[in-house]
């Protein structure tokens, strides 16, 4: 386990490389001069070229590209232009309600998900299956922030039971601080969770099927203990991968969802990085993202080989 | 029927039932790609008939107008700047499916052409493979925001920074194909009665890629379809004057209180559209790939 683990870490440093690489990229596909997009058409020469000077990019193109990895290498992102602040503050300042959403996302996709993946496989063919898959499809269609959207008009608009939108950070009080969360975290959670009832139930399937299930029943096993202890045990693994992926992509959607509830979040951040045209801050929080959904697949990977020995031996 | 029956043993007897199923299911698998295909032909038509459907200007501002409800003369009330809702999703299908048909077609081409090359040649194989990696390595919403940030909001941006996030998965799926084929007789007979590389990866290989390409392109113009919305709902997308579902959500989520019927008719389109491409894809992957037909 610990060489299939080292193995794996060495392997995530080309991906991290190229991660590295494409960010650094994305300022030489701005067209024209990067600082003069972002200082406007008003701006005076001087300051134009200040802002080059600032940015390095009057250096010669591969002394740049090794000056931003030692950079990123020592963990410096580099200067906000608008924000006044290194970025790594300004991300560091902002990581709590991206990290809280994306908990109570994971919590709500998993606490719907898999109960009805269970109950649609145990139940197979009944109308409870085909209403509970029909509800499934369609919530993977609706597009987060429309179902946000209306989250909200039902919620916080007609019922009033939650605010519309904003923040308050956790050390106003858990309560306080969860009552503007809980709408955020079911528009991440629900689309996911569709996806995961239907992988669940999928793999019930797979597993249902088998022998030892067949086994098992023959001995008059209760339904309830073969589908539990019996066939969720061993479909367990895929769908634990499964968790692992939606984790890792709920990271992309709470940028959106941070946008619908306007929460104070690294996802808003970026937006208004992209607005103020502040590269530094765009580059410093796509990195981030971009590593930390990197590490969450290399933990999925180890989780997976540590649960199924098959994997580390293949 | 009755001489096949005979001849079965006990266990296939009760196997039959099984059998009925399927078919059964192949049935309702063909109603979702006939229903996926409607509502898709249905968006196409209204995208090009956009001009004689839509009652009113979609860029024309009516201050005095603004925020009104449903009435007769605007169906689905307007929006901020007084602009009539109905007019504007009717004129938004033709960016969501121009984006969608720009990302397929776009993807389709390089993404086959990337997977045919790192299938078939072995020395380009693993440089390829790690840069689609790298792209991998990106939450697709954040490639395409990152892109955008970069080069500015403009359509066919839009169309760039969604192909780049779709291309890796195309190019892995016909790469596995190619895999999987070259090492079959029948290229090995191509090689050996002489055929070029270009022969065989032009008439043996990429046919053989046909249908999980059919199937793939279904899925990534669903995803471009919801991708370009999401640009535009952060503002990252379109440019702001072009009419998008996206940008028109964007818009309603300010007013929702005062004005919730701004954002029905276009989250309504926007789901619709994706649920129909979803139900085409499914249905287009359980007939091409008949290892998935039994589920």
């Amino acid at each position: 386990m610990l060489r299939y683990t080292l193995r794996r870490l060495l392997l995530t440093i080309p991906v991290m490389l190229l991660v590295a690489t494409a960010v650094f990229l994305l300022l030489r596909i701005v067209p024209g001069d990067p600082a003069g997009v972002i200082l406007g058409s008003d701006a005076t020469e001087e300051r134009r070229l200040e802002l080059r000077r600032q940015l390095g990019l009057e250096d010669p193109l591969p002394l740049q590209y090794v000056n931003w990895l030692s950079r990123i290498a020592r963990g410096d992102l580099g200067q906000s232009i608008f924000l006044n602040q290194p970025v790594t503050s300004a991300l560091l300042e902002r990581v709590q309600p991206t990290l809280l959403l994306t908990l109570l996302a994971s919590f709500v996709s998993i606490a719907i998900g898999l109960p009805t993946g269970i109950i649609a496989a145990r139940w197979r063919g009944s109308w409870l299956d085909i209403a509970l898959m029909g509800v499934a499809i369609m919530g993977a269609s609706i597009p987060t922030f429309w179902m946000g959207l209306n989250l909200i008009l039902i919620f916080a608009v007609f019922l009033g039971w939650f605010p519309v939108a904003g923040y308050e950070p956790l050390e106003k009080g858990l309560w306080e601080s969860l009552r503007y969360m809980i709408l955020p975290a079911f528009t991440l959670g629900l689309a996911s969770s569709a996806l995961l009832a239907r992988i669940t139930r999928s793999m019930m399937l797979d597993v249902l099927g088998q022998d030892y299930v067949r086994t098992a029943r023959a001995k008059g096993l209760a339904e309830r203990w073969v589908v539990l202890r019996h066939a969720l045990k061993n479909a367990f693994i895929p769908i634990l991968t499964t968790i692992g992926i939606i984790i890792a992509s709920l990271l992309g959607g709470a940028v959106i969802t941070e946008q619908i509830f306007n929460l104070p979040g690294i996802g808003r951040l970026l937006i208004l990085a992209i607005g103020r045209r502040d590269f530094p801050v765009v580059q410093g929080t796509v990195l981030v993202i971009a590593a930390v959904y990197v590490l969450i697949n290399l933990l999925i990977d180890l989780l997976y080989s540590f649960l199924d020995p098959r994997i580390r031996h293949a | 029927m009755t001489e096949r029956a005979a001849t079965l043993t006990l266990p296939q007897l009760i196997e039959q039932p099984a059998t009925h199923r399927s078919w059964l299911a192949t049935l309702g698998r063909r109603k979702n790609i006939t229903l996926g295909g409607i509502v898709l032909v249905a968006m196409i038509a209204i995208a090009l008939l956009a001009p004689l459907i839509a009652t009113h200007d979609p860029l024309k501002l009516v201050v005095q107008d603004r925020l009104q409800s449903p009435n007769s003369a605007h169906l689905f009330g307007t929006d901020t700047q007084g602009r009539d809702v109905f007019s504007r999703v009717v004129y938004g299908a033709r960016l969501s499916l121009g984006v969608g048909f720009g990302v397929s077609l776009s993807v389709l081409m390089v993404g086959t052409l990337i997977g045919l090359l790192a299938g078939y040649f072995r020395r380009l194989d693993t440089p390829i493979m790690r840069v689609m990696d790298g792209m991998m390595a990106f939450p697709g919403i954040i490639l395409a925001i990152a892109i955008m940030a970069a080069r500015g909001p403009k359509v066919e941006n839009v169309i760039l920074a969604l192909s780049i996030v779709s291309t890796p998965r195309l190019a892995r799926v016909v790469r596995s194909v190619v895999l999987s084929l070259r090492e079959t007789q029948f290229i090995e007979a191509a090689h050996s009665v002489g055929c070029t590389a270009q022969k065989i990866i032009r008439s043996h290989l990429l046919p053989n890629c046909v249908s999980p390409l059919i199937v793939q392109i279904s899925f990534i113009f669903a995803e471009a379809v919801i991708g370009e919305a999401s640009l535009s709902f952060l503002g990252a997308g379109a440019p702001p004057e072009v009419p998008s579902w996206g940008s028109m959500l964007n818009d309603s989520r300010v007013v929702l209180r005062q004005a919730p019927w701004t954002m029905i008719l276009p989250g309504v389109a926007l789901t619709l559209s994706v649920f129909a491409l979803n139900l085409l894809g499914d249905g287009l992957r359980d007939l091409l790939d008949p290892r998935l037909r039994r589920r």
